[in-house]
């Protein structure tokens, strides 16, 4: 089954809700034609209200616009949207067997019986409920209630479809299998999706491009590696993984420099990066911190707490002029609570650390 | 895990207490509808006859009750179940204003609520004489509690998805309210159905102020048995009433058990 690819458009659109509060932020955003987004916050970060602006289930305050195609929908109620949706819970109807979810949205369309069957069919296929047709979703696991929610969403070949929070009514280990089968799928359909996570492995996973929110915007777009590698500002470097802030006084800053340990690095290209406010502090991840014995060109450290996580090792150092640091390590690391232990950061490691203006 | 069964005799002892100070007068009711001579007791030997003539001056009322309480049921589905889904969906204040007003003949003596029909729709003779008036005043009294059960149903949160997940899905309001929101609240239809029934089977207040010679319901009947016959006739009037009511009642329930268990989520 192939589906139309659309491109997406969002033009200014902001949420004004009755009592005030604001939703969302003027936001602008692109999706390309089947192109698989991940709007990625927190809770309140207004992602969702983003997700129902889309869908139509929330108008955008005047002036915002959005676009499917060439066509702009922004005045369409969403029965009339051309999208499909998984919703958080899945809302799968519970009176109904699987087949007659799936068909629902034919059968609201007066799509003929046979051609309905075929449909549905087809779509069981697809998401390999086969045998499970006449089952009610009381019947069903969770995964396959997604599986079911997904093909009732896709059944009406929706222009874009639109996931909340899909696997969040699961557990930690079925997630973690049904995310890598959710993205594979994804990709067969070729389908233009957004998709609202605030599970930054999931988004990841699923999602070609991420756009991580706070507070009602859009902080910053593009893929999971360069989001982690070069996060443009403090919130998103710290939403996506564990950092660590070096913090630096005004001389350091004017010099281009950070000090740890009784060593300096320069930091050059944060400094020059002129059209930013040069922020005092400059942030680096755990696993970026290599551990070694004492050497003079090294940061000297001491490890004051170890915490064996299996795979991993967690070290909390303490190395002069900074608060204690996080190091992430291999579970072969020799190192031990009391050890002097030289400390070493690649410099294009370090990453500048804007604030949000919130 | 299985509950702890520990033995409670004291328990034991106050439940069968409070059960036989509520069963023994259900229970001499009976006894004295299927005596000979009440006063005489027991020893007066059993009969049928009492049954016979309340039969003969009362059996209308049966089909009666069991009509008007059906009639009943029909009217609070048709006009409760979209006037639950409008107050679960709406926050305006007047909403709020229209419940409280709908739940008022409640709280209102059955008389006054009777009084105020027949002081605004007395003169029409025609309705004034038939079963209609008296089912009306039912509807007002019995309107809310299935408003009431069936709002709280339509107000859950998964039942805002599932109209949104419909909508999504490109259902009009008629689709959407017959085919997908009607069906998920019907256990909370069925179970105010049974309390509407069971209201209008009993009511006797209103239908006391409404009721005229020729309209006249089980209750209302009970009533004047009591007060212008032999204490026999009153009595097996209650075993007629028990008979008729109780079957339809347990097949009632025995319903709304089937659809929630297949419908319940």
């Amino acid at each position: 089954m192939q589906l139309e690819r659309t491109r997406i458009e969002i033009v200014d659109c902001a949420k004004t809700y009755a009592d005030g509060t604001r939703g969302l932020r003027p936001t602008t955003l692109t999706i390309e034609p089947g192109e698989v987004i991940a709007l990625l916050g927190p809770s309140g970060c207004g992602k969702t209200t983003l997700l129902r602006l889309l869908a139509g289930l929330e108008g955008a305050d005047p002036g915002g616009r959005v676009l499917f195609g060439d066509q702009d929908v922004t005045a369409r109620p969403v029965e009339k949207r051309g999208v499909g949706m998984v919703f958080q819970s899945y809302a799968l109807f519970p009176q109904m067997t699987v087949a007659a979810n799936i068909g629902y949205g034919l059968k609201v369309r007066g799509v003929d019986g046979a051609e309905r069957r075929r449909a549905v069919g087809e779509l069981v296929d697809l998401v390999r409920l086969n045998g499970l047709e006449n089952k009610r979703p009381a019947e069903l696991s969770g995964g396959q209630r997604q599986r079911v929610a997904l093909a009732r969403a896709v059944a009406v070949r929706p222009r874009v479809l639109l996931l909340d929070e899909p696997l969040a009514a699961l557990d930690a280990k079925l997630k973690e299998s049904l995310r890598d089968e959710l993205a594979e799928l994804l990709r067969r359909l070729g389908i233009t999706a957004v998709h609202v996570t605030h599970d930054q492995h999931e988004a990841f996973a699923i999602a070609d491009r991420l756009a991580v929110m706070h507070a009602g915007s859009i902080v910053q777009v593009g893929d999971a590696e360069a989001l982690y590698r070069a996060p443009a500002h403090a919130f998103v470097a710290e939403f996506l993984g564990r950092v660590n802030r070096l913090e630096r006084d005004a001389d350091a800053v004017a010099r281009g420099v950070v000090r740890l340990g009784g060593v300096e690095w320069a930091c050059a290209p944060l400094a020059t990066a002129a059209n930013r406010t040069a922020s005092a502090s400059v942030l680096v991840r755990p696993e970026d911190l290599q551990l070694g014995p004492r050497r003079p060109d090294w940061a000297a450290a001491t490890v004051r707490h170890r915490t064996f996580l299996g795979e991993r090792i967690h070290l909390r150092v303490e190395a002069a002029g900074q608060q204690p640091l996080l190091a992430d390590v291999p579970r072969d690391s020799p190192f031990n609570v009391g050890d002097e232990v030289g400390l070493w950061i690649a410099p294009d490691r370090l990453m500048a650390s804007m604030e949000t203006a919130a | 895990m299985r509950p702890t069964t520990a033995p409670a005799p004291l328990l034991f002892v106050v439940t069968l207490a409070v059960s036989v100070f509520m069963l023994a007068p259900i229970g001499l009711s009976v006894l004295a509808g299927l005596v000979r001579n009440y006063s005489v007791g027991v020893k007066s030997g059993f009969t049928l006859r009492w049954l016979g003539e309340v039969w003969e001056n009362y059996g209308s009322t049966v089909g009666a009750s069991i009509g008007i309480g059906l009639a009943c049921v029909a009217a609070t589905v048709v006009l409760g179940v979209p006037c639950a889904y409008m107050l679960a969906r709406s926050r305006s204040r007047a909403a709020r204003v229209f419940e409280e007003v709908l739940t008022l003949p409640v709280a209102v003596p059955g008389l006054a609520t009777a009084l105020a029909l027949i002081l605004v729709y007395g003169q029409m003779a025609s309705f004034r004489q038939s079963f209609g008036f008296i089912l009306v005043g039912h509807i007002v009294f019995t309107l809310p509690f299935m408003v009431r059960t069936v709002a709280a149903a339509f107000q859950r949160d998964e039942l805002r998805a599932l109209e949104e997940a419909a909508r999504t899905l490109g259902a009009s309001f008629a689709q959407r309210f017959l085919g997908v929101l009607v069906p998920a609240v019907l256990p909370a239809i069925v179970a105010g159905c049974l309390m509407v029934f069971t209201l209008s089977i009993g009511e006797f207040n209103l239908t006391w102020m409404l009721h005229t010679p020729l309209t006249r319901t089980l209750p209302v009947g009970l009533a004047d048995s009591y007060a212008s016959m032999r204490l026999e006739i009153g009595s097996a009037y209650t075993l007629v009433f028990l008979a008729v009511i109780l079957p339809v009642l347990w097949a009632l329930q025995a319903l709304a058990a089937t659809l929630q268990k297949r419908y319940g989520t």
